[in-house]
């Protein structure tokens, strides 16, 4: 399906991103999506440097930078402003990294999620802690490589399932998207913003210093990652209706680890290790899409 | 109209009065029924606002600073761990430049738990930028939060509205609750200096280099100074519209007296008491309360305690390493005057324990029969 992605621009070219970053990208887009009458919540992420310090600002909508573990709880706050104020037309969107979502911010956004809060949230996703330096997050890689999680000291566990608790809480609209299908995400977005509640964007934007990729490589990896269904891309409806949005083409695993510096060190055995997760997990999503498993 | 009620219904009216429309809050006690209360206004259509039901006092400050920066009068109450868990907004709260009110019910920390009356919750907040103002009875509380939003309003801070857990949250008096008209008519609506609007775009709170962050922080301590004539002329007006001025600070027979006691909270209506049946014995003692602690209103005080030989401060707190807090802003109020009383500081009432007129007399007589304090941290009312 072709679409035609909106001309209007909301972001400017002197925003602060490091070169080739993913997650200039996705604001872009999303803001594209959104039109004027939005305003941004940045908590602590490398969206608050990419913006632009004061007294400027890269973004041509309204954005309050807000605490590290507040960005849900502020959009709550804005929106219950608004409607005082009687303006229902404005859309609130939360913009927060994969640390101020999957870890220090996950109470307070819980928390707007059960109480069904009328706002969009967009959990730029890069894998990190990047704007300190590469510390892994709840949200890194099985076996991935950052500077808390050093090659000796390998992070054990999963990537947190966080579109499950998201889904969980019952919110009226959950999906993954990627900046390497720009189609997808503005789709969603688009759809989102015509949904009443707690919308919830989990948006995959690789970071080439912290994933150890060249700084033209950003869309190509993040294409495998969607390709190789590592990230699957898919929505969920009331909690519990599922949709794959994309078909992806199944390749081996590999072909999107061995791209990546963070996952060079990683044996065969390791590789198929992460090929038979990725398989299950295919199949659990696939599953939930034709509602055999919930 | 004239009610009886507890302070923290108190609080309630005075919220509702002041016609805030976004709340935010999370229950602890002694707060808890003020949140109550405030629901069932919203509830019932007596207050026209959103009250959001956060899962934390944390999210609680960090919402009502995003509604107070998109233009809605905001408001918040809590106590102890819930004012320590916000601290982090607080400072936040404060240098966004947003004129919220927050109501603390005094309670000490823990561990161990202790749901009773202290200052350790608010006076740990000192220096996160917030004006401080603390209450002797219900009726000052209603009227203090009236006058806190005209004061936040106008010099750009938030306003910390303090009153002693039970002695005064749980505790009912008759209280004038002043007509809604009138109540407009002297807090007119919000008009947020830089509102925030999708057709005039800006950016709050970003990044600030070394070259200006100092700039703000100057900015915030002129604000900071400006407060003390701004809640001079907003309770001078008050008075004039509804017939009652509670000051920044309040002198009691301070004159000719050989010692002045300094209180906050409701250790002043006690020590008032006991001053004025010494008084009558011919002893001669004074009584200072002190309403505001940021901004320290260092000339009120220096005006009353100038001359006064020896000064004794009750504080129902404790910093640890030194002593009570009352007690060395008072002494750092003189420090580089060439004529200072002699400050003799108590350590009394912490965790709720109650400060009778027996341990005000014991004060007092301590303060007047000594030349100087044998300690410089005296505890009082003690086991050892």
């Amino acid at each position: 399906m072709k679409m035609e992605i909106p001309k209007e621009e909301h972001m400017g070219p002197g925003h602060l991103a490091c070169a080739g970053c993913g997650s200039p990208v996705g604001l872009r887009l999303a803001l594209k999506a959104l039109g004027k009458k939005t305003v941004i919540v940045i908590p602590a992420s490398c969206m608050s440097i990419i913006v632009g310090g004061f007294p400027h600002s890269a973004v041509g909508v309204p954005v309050v930078h807000v605490a590290f573990e507040t960005a849900a709880c502020s959009a709550s706050g804005i929106r219950a402003s608004l409607d005082m104020q009687g303006d229902t037309e404005t859309t609130v969107v939360a913009w927060a990294g994969d640390g101020g979502t999957f870890d220090i911010g996950i109470q307070a956004l819980s928390g707007a999620a059960e109480r069904n809060d009328d706002f969009i949230y967009i959990c730029s996703d890069n894998e990190a802690y990047m704007n300190t330096g590469i510390q892994r997050s709840s949200a890194t890689p099985y076996l991935a490589w950052t500077t808390t999680t050093p090659v000796g000291n390998p992070k054990e566990g999963p990537k947190k399932d966080m579109m499950a608790i998201m889904a969980d809480h019952g919110i009226p609209y959950a999906a993954t998207a990627c900046i390497a299908y720009p189609e997808d995400f503005i789709r969603k977005v688009t759809k989102a913003k015509g949904i009443k509640g707690t919308r919830f964007i989990h948006l995959l934007t690789p970071c080439p210093a912290g994933w150890r990729i060249a700084s033209n490589e950003a869309v190509k990896v993040a294409r495998l990652a969607v390709e190789t269904k590592v990230f699957p891309l898919y929505e969920i409806e009331g909690g519990n209706v599922y949709t794959i949005t994309y078909q992806p083409k199944g390749i081996p695993v590999e072909a999107y680890l061995s791209q990546q510096g963070r996952f060079s060190h990683l044996t065969t055995e390791q590789m198929a290790a992460i090929q038979e997760n990725v398989d299950r997990q295919w199949d659990r999503l696939v599953g939930r899409c034709e509602g055999r498993l919930h | 109209m004239k009610k009886v009620v507890s302070g923290n219904k108190a609080v309630a009216y005075g919220v509702m009065l002041s016609r805030v429309q976004v709340i935010s809050a999370y229950p602890i006690t002694p707060q808890t029924t003020i949140v109550e209360e405030l629901s069932r206004f919203c509830a019932e259509g007596e207050l026209e606002a959103k009250f959001i039901k956060v899962e934390s006092e944390h999210s609680a400050m960090a919402s009502i600073i995003a509604s107070s920066v998109t233009g809605s009068r905001s408001f918040t109450a809590t106590s102890s761990h819930g004012l320590a868990l916000m601290h982090e907004m607080l400072h936040w709260a404060a240098g966004a430049r947003l004129p919220i009110v927050l109501v603390d019910v005094n309670r000490a920390m823990g561990p161990g738990w202790n749901i009773w009356t202290d200052q350790a919750d608010s006076l740990s907040q000192r220096d996160t930028g917030w004006i401080q103002l603390y209450c002797e009875d219900n009726q000052e509380v209603l009227d203090t939060i009236i006058q806190a939003f005209r004061i936040a309003e106008t010099v750009s801070l938030p306003v910390m509205v303090v009153l002693d857990a039970f002695f005064l949250s749980h505790t009912s008096e008759i209280v004038d609750i002043p007509d809604q008209e009138e109540v407009d008519q002297f807090l007119p609506q919000f008009e947020p200096q830089y509102p925030l609007n999708t057709g005039e775009p800006r950016a709050y709170y970003g990044m600030v280099p070394p070259d200006y962050y100092m700039e703000f922080r100057y900015k915030m301590q002129e604000a900071m100074e400006e407060t003390v004539g701004v809640a001079r002329n907003v309770d001078e007006e008050f008075g004039r519209q509804f017939g009652r001025t509670h000051g920044l600070i309040e002198p009691y027979r301070c004159e000719d007296a050989e010692a002045v006691m300094v209180t906050s909270g409701t250790v002043t209506s006690t020590a008032r008491v006991v001053v004025e049946r010494l008084r009558e014995e011919g002893i001669k003692v004074g009584l200072l309360k002190v309403k505001m602690f940021r901004p320290f209103p260092m000339e009120e005080i220096k005006g009353v305690l100038k001359g006064i030989e020896k000064v004794g401060v009750i504080d129902r707190n404790i910093s640890f390493g030194h002593g009570g807090i009352f007690a060395q802003e008072i002494r750092s109020t003189f420090c580089n005057e060439d004529e200072r009383p002699i400050v003799f500081g108590f350590i009394a009432g912490l965790g709720g324990r109650d400060v009778t007129p027996a341990v005000i007399e014991e004060v007092i007589h301590y303060t007047l029969n000594k030349s100087r304090p044998e300690e410089e941290i005296l505890w009082i009312d003690l086991k050892r």
